[in-house]
């Protein structure tokens, strides 16, 4: 009895690997695939006082580039909005920007809706070097939002070509962008009233 | 005009620097500009809009570079992440 159930037993496991294995094929592939192109970071190479450096560096690059009001925003939320593409006139306030996109340091980009503050989506984009100085490929977390910023006002199509598309709340939680969202809208609203007080002279 | 690379833990390298109305000067800022596109960098020159905003154009030959840009900066092409 117990030889019939042992054959039983094998007779089961065999047809059970049958089908689970062309299934588990791709994935394990997948995974080599994965280890064998991402090396581990050389963490041994890794040093504070330098990426300090750097950043600085890159930060005072950022704000060489792109407009007062950008650096503004960045030095005071952290992030970046750029308009999407066919909605110009939007950042002067004359049109209707039908999307924007919010620009993170080392996370993926943020599409929304301005008027609704609806989460569209995410671009998960890296600009990964692979000569790897220092044993990392990452940039200065400021240079990846000029090099995000900078890709997306010159050719958000082959950015967004190059990006993974995920829906909104992936990686970001969705109600802190919402909240980064609406702080925003508070900066933007300080920072108006504060042009206009500057643009008007006090009787 | 100044050629920059945007480096990890480094931030921006000077890589050549020249007046692109002297021959030989800008000979080497066409060589430099070459090298760094084979390396696959994206090349991307800070510019102000007729409206006096700054913006930015990525360019893929010299030739497409302003004559007057001041500075040219590479970083490494785009590739999906996560």
């Amino acid at each position: 009895m117990f030889a019939a159930l042992g054959v039983c037993g094998l007779v089961a496991a065999v047809l059970a690997a049958e089908v689970v294995a062309p299934r588990l094929r791709p994935v394990l592939a997948q995974w080599r695939a994965r280890l064998a192109v991402v090396p581990a970071e050389d963490v041994s190479a890794y040093d504070p006082g330098r990426e300090r450096r750097a950043e600085q560096r890159a930060r005072a690059l950022l704000r060489s580039c792109v407009n007062e009001e950008d650096w503004a925003m960045y030095r005071d939320l952290g992030f970046l909005r750029v308009w999407g593409n066919g909605s110009a006139g939007a950042a002067d306030g004359h049109g209707v920007a039908p999307y924007a996109y919010l620009i993170y340091p080392h996370k993926p980009i943020v599409a929304y809706v301005p008027q609704s503050s609806r989460l569209l989506s995410e671009y998960c984009v890296d600009f990964p070097d692979r000569e790897r100085p220092y044993g990392s490929t990452r940039l200065p977390p400021s240079d990846d939002v000029l090099a995000k910023w900078m890709a997306l006002i010159a050719d958000e199509r082959r950015l967004i070509e190059s990006a993974n598309l995920h829906l909104a709340g992936r990686q970001h939680d969705p109600d802190a962008v919402r909240a980064d969202i609406a702080a925003l809208a508070r900066w933007d609203s300080r920072r108006e009233r504060q042009l206009e007080a500057t643009r008007t002279p006090a009787p | 005009m100044r050629l920059l690379r945007m480096k990890p833990g480094h931030g921006e390298v000077l890589i050549a620097e020249g007046d692109v109305e002297i021959a030989e000067q800008e000979r080497e800022l066409i060589e430099a500009f070459r090298a760094q596109l084979d390396q696959g960098m994206w090349a991307a020159v800070p510019v102000l809009s007729s409206d006096g905003r700054r913006q930015a154009e990525l360019v893929r030959d010299f030739d497409e570079v302003p004559r007057d840009a001041e500075r040219v900066i590479f970083f490494p092409r785009a590739a999906g992440g996560c």
